[in-house]
């Protein structure tokens, strides 16, 4: 079968998709858990206030997708930027090396995927990669905080995915 | 290739939003996240939030219809308890949305937002009233086509799919730089719903189908 052609989330979506506690994969204070954070940027640098992303940590996990219960982890997360570009995810560290990120906004006809490596280490994806393309794909820590940028487009652009 | 291509120049959002590089291929295996997606539970979604008409104490101006179809992959296997979600402009074509800044009357009993999960066939279905065109800044005397945004999850997070729905015959559509932004004709049919008399309801609501069919889950290396 052909499948259905992408179209892009436009920027009306924030009534619709947000859902409570959607950012927090875990509660707060929830053992090891993990700050990601960071801004969506376009190709003049600027950034994206009108972005959804969303984090699959890969697992479904106990604490519920879209409602979210008093403990455990979720698997999946949802974040629409701020004004200035801004998201923030608590989550739990992955089983593996990476998380995987995907974007949606106005001006992005299909979706782009890609993932957030909390660690540099030996990868067929990562190492297949030059090293400043290499680069993008890993978050830079301080303390819990791990922090990950979304260039759309431009010097630094973020290596996304063929899906 | 179904997809449109991120950078088309009549749709100018995507000018400075489209990724320069080629997408980079990576190889499968039983560690690659991707291949999986979340798991959502029917307690999850409520009894009510396929109605976008019964959220409100009254009910939303405009014409009542029915949206339902068949969320299926590639191979035409029908994808069960995956989530799908709708939002809308009222029928007025105003989004309840703080940024939205056209002049048509917001309408107190319509939001414009919906889920469901789909049944053991892959079915969904929604009860709302049909959007209104609108007017954007993309270039002078810009409308959207009347439609409906669509998600769909699947069983891979690489079949993760946004789209959107329009209906037939709107003579916007040849107008629309996202819709034409596709560029392949038999692929922007699969847009258009059709009028379904069988869905019609008599005395009450108009029906259309869509049936939504997602990529391919990659499949793991040997
Ligand atoms: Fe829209």
């Amino acid at each position: 079968m052909t499948i259905t052609p992408s179209q892009t989330v436009g920027p009306f979506f924030a009534h619709a998709l947000p859902y409570p506690h959607d950012w927090e994969l875990v509660p707060p204070g929830h053992p090891g858990a993990v700050t990601l954070e960071g801004r969506v940027l376009d190709g003049a640098g600027d950034p994206v206030p009108d972005a959804l992303l969303e984090l699959w940590l890969g697992r479904t996990g106990d604490r519920g997708a879209l409602r979210r219960g008093d403990g455990g982890v979720s698997g999946f997360g949802r974040c629409a930027t701020e004004p200035d570009g801004t998201y923030r995810f608590r989550t739990a560290p992955p089983a593996g090396p990476y998380l995987s990120l995907q974007i949606f906004a106005r001006g992005l006809l299909r979706s782009v995927l890609t993932r957030v490596y909390l660690e540099d280490v030996p990868d067929p994806l990562l190492d297949g990669l030059d090293p400043a393309r290499r680069a993008t794909l890993l978050a830079t820590r301080s303390g819990d905080t791990h922090r990950f940028d979304v260039r759309l487009q431009g010097e630094g652009e973020t290596v996304f995915l063929d899906f | 290739m179904s997809h449109p291509p991120y950078l088309s120049p009549g749709y100018r959002s995507t000018l400075l939003r489209a990724p320069a590089h080629p997408p980079v291929p990576f190889t499968a295996d039983p560690d690659t996240i991707e291949l999986t997606s979340p798991v959502f539970g029917h307690d999850e979604v409520g009894a009510l939030d396929h109605d976008l008409t019964r959220r409100h104490a009254g009910e939303p101006i405009g014409e009542r219809i029915i949206v339902t179809g068949r969320v299926l992959d590639d191979t035409g296997r029908p994808l069960r308890g995956t989530l799908v979600e709708l939002w809308q402009a009222n029928s007025a074509g105003r989004y309840a949305h703080d940024l939205d800044r056209h002049p048509a009357p917001l309408d107190p009993c319509f939001t414009g937002a919906g889920r469901c999960l789909t049944d053991d066939e892959g079915r969904y279905r929604f009860v709302t009233i049909k959007p209104g065109a609108y007017p954007w800044r993309n270039h002078p005397n810009a409308w959207r086509p009347a439609h409906l945004h669509f998600s769909v999850f699947g069983t891979a997070f690489t079949q993760r799919l946004v789209t959107q729905m329009y209906f037939p015959g709107d003579p916007l559509m040849p107008f629309d730089p996202v819709l034409q932004s596709i560029p392949d004709a038999a692929a922007r049919e699969r847009l258009v719903s059709s009028f379904s008399l069988d869905v019609t309801e008599p005395e009450w609501a108009l029906g259309y189908t869509f049936d939504i069919v997602l990529g391919r889950t990659p499949v793991e290396n040997p």
